[in-house]
């Protein structure tokens, strides 16, 4: 082939290529100015602290739902930290063997199960027992949903911490149990807990396994066993309505909602960043 | 790159499986917290397993009864979906779910591509750093924010320019014929290209990495430009993850539910047309799952779940032997 036609087709194909980055880009900017300009002019103090106004009355907001959305997150938290935390630990410790590549593999896979059916799996465990739909129900999704991805990145922290830390430790006569804890779980610290808030900022932004396990509720509620509102489910509500009323209030919930998960997940940033300082 | 005196971590963490101790010694007295911890640690992990069971075995038990009821070979080819006569075909789900996700391939698999070859082969450093941060975002936007930015934005303009100036140009072919409504099969799968452009991108740029740096050097002394290097040297090697990117792209596309939810249509049909309004798995758990008119149609639902699960989980494990297998990389290239 003539260099001068090889050289116009690599200086096609690179045009190309970076033409699929302006691609990639246009959605992300028009959301998220979308979501700022049309969420903007709706926030006010009410939107943060009261409960949502019937079709038609002025006023209202999403202070419940912000509090539900907090409050299942929670619960996932205390359910879901301890096990993927630990799944994590025990992957890194001990799981150099067969069950550990078992493990590691079905963590794996699981992170890219739907997270409706991950819904339908806590309906069946949580609000068919209880014959009600409750936070804590939402919380067990969630929970399962955080546990694979927390195990993964808990695991690659702490096979991070120097083997000589732990062998100093050891060679000092300290138990195991007291090594992996106040040596090894302590250096890695850090990073678990940005690995931890970046699930909880994931978590936040579900909505599927909530539907048809928290619910939602058009009061404040703390009461675990009780429905419970969330942000992303009020948005859907919203947005589905015939309303341009609830649009509206839509479009604000959603830059509630991206600004949480946004300084959840920018909090995690900067935490990792500051370890290694 | 051992050095000699290290050790092992198992001989050094097992300190206590050494057997000339006697009991006054103080390790002795260590070893029932030890053990405790090991046990500890091992159930967490086991938790895992525990978890997939579980999410199988629930599933099953919800969804049993409704499979047996409709018999499996209806339950997916059948197309009558009423819960009221316990009638339950689930094809026009299964339908929607496989053409929204085929359209959502078509349009982010060479926009991926593109993008991460930019990335790893060809935008200069700099360009790379910055660019990784809004790819980031745009993985982290919760699915409901995109639902509702495809209902009021994406959905008027496919009914306004899009799907009027499709049906003019490619009008011949039935995808694109019928009235411009917006809502359906072309926008879940724009919607879902979308989402799932940042998995399959930064996944290829992952698997790209790991070709070594004296393939491309080598194409390049030949005198090839750096398009034919990444013709010839980079992407033969990194076919296999690429298509296991695309495999977890695709896992991605299957099971995504608000997005696709707030803009398919809701219409349980079966329609060539890629403008009509259609109905896809995930979608019909979300809406139908919470009032659900009895034990036979909550378990028609959950069936719909464990066919997702099923689906999802096999692209998943293809996916990963696929990734693990480029970045093992060279044996293959030999071959």
């Amino acid at each position: 082939m003539m260099l001068a036609k090889r050289r116009a087709v690599n200086l096609i194909m690179t045009g190309v290529c970076g033409l699929a980055l302006a691609v990639a880009l246009v959605p992300l900017v028009s959301l998220l100015w979308l979501v700022i300009s049309h969420g903007f002019r709706g926030l006010s103090f009410d939107f943060f602290t009261a409960v949502p106004a019937p079709v038609g009355e002025a006023g209202g907001g999403v202070g419940n739902a912000i509090a539900g959305t907090l409050y299942i997150v929670g619960i996932a938290c205390l359910i879901g930290v301890p096990l993927g935390v630990g799944a994590g630990v025990f992957l890194a410790e001990r799981g150099d063997g067969r069950v550990g590549d078992a493990i590691r593999f079905t963590a794996e896979v699981l992170s890219g199960v739907p997270s409706i059916v991950v819904g339908i799996v806590a309906y069946g465990l949580v609000v068919l027992p209880m014959r009600r739909f409750s936070a804590l129900a939402g919380g067990v999704a969630l929970a399962v949903l955080m546990v694979p991805t927390l195990a993964r990145s808990t695991e690659e922290l702490v096979r991070l911490v120097p083997r000589s830390l732990r062998e100093a430790s050891l060679a000092l006569g300290v138990p195991q149990w007291r090594t992996s804890l106040r040596v090894v779980l302590r250096t890695a610290l850090g990073g678990i807990m940005t690995a931890i808030l970046l699930a909880v900022a994931r978590a936040a932004g579900e909505t599927a396994p909530l539907l048809f396990t928290s619910l939602n509720n058009q009061y404040w509620n703390f009461s675990a066993d009780q429905p419970t509102a969330s942000l992303t489910v009020q948005i859907f509500n919203y947005a589905v309505s015939p309303y341009q009323d609830w649009h509206d209030k839509a479009w604000s919930a959603a830059l509630v909602l991206l600004l949480l998960v946004g300084s959840l997940s920018l909090a995690g940033g900067l935490l990792s960043r500051s370890r290694l300082r | 790159m051992e050095s000699p005196s290290s050790l092992p971590a198992s001989e050094v963490i097992a300190p206590a499986s050494e057997p000339e101790r006697s009991p006054g010694d103080v390790s002795a007295r260590r070893n029932a917290p030890d053990r405790a911890w090991a046990i500890l640690l091992t159930v967490l992990g086991l938790g895992v397993l525990a978890a997939a069971a579980v999410i199988v075995a629930e599933l099953s038990r919800i969804g049993a009864p409704a499979i047996a009821h409709a018999g499996l070979k209806s339950f997916v080819t059948k197309s009558t979906w009423d819960p009221t006569r316990d009638l339950f075909g689930a094809a026009p789900y299964i339908y929607g779910t496989l053409v929204t996700s085929a359209v959502s391939l078509v349009l982010a698999l060479p926009i991926s591509i593109g993008l991460a070859l930019f990335l790893t082969e060809m935008a200069p450093p700099a360009v790379r750093s910055i660019v990784s941060f809004p790819i980031a975002l745009l993985a982290g936007i919760p699915s409901v924010v995109y639902g509702l930015w495809g209902l009021f934005v994406l959905v008027p303009l496919l009914r306004k320019p899009v799907e009027p100036f499709l049906a003019n140009t490619l009008g011949f072919l039935p995808l694109f014929q019928g009235a411009p409504i917006g809502l359906g099969y072309l926008a879940a799968g724009v919607i879902l290209a979308i989402m799932i452009l940042p998995t399959i991108t930064s996944i290829s740029i992952e698997v790209l990495r790991t070709v070594p740096g004296q393939l491309r050097e080598a194409a390049l002394a030949l005198g090839a430009t750096r398009w034919e290097a990444i013709r010839t040297a980079v992407l033969p090697y990194a076919r296999a993850g690429i298509v296991g990117a695309t495999m977890l792209g695709l896992g991605r596309a299957l099971g995504e539910t608000m997005a696709v939810t707030m803009v398919i249509g809701n219409s349980p049909t079966i329609r060539a047309s890629l403008f009509a309004p259609g109905y896809s798995l995930p979608a019909v758990i979300a809406n139908e799952f919470a009032e659900a008119s009895g034990e036979m149609h909550t378990g028609a639902l959950a069936a719909l779940g464990l066919l997702l699960f099923a689906v999802t989980v096999l692209l998943n494990i293809a996916a990963r032997v696929l990734v693990r297998m480029s970045r093992r990389g060279p044996a293959r290239v030999a071959a």
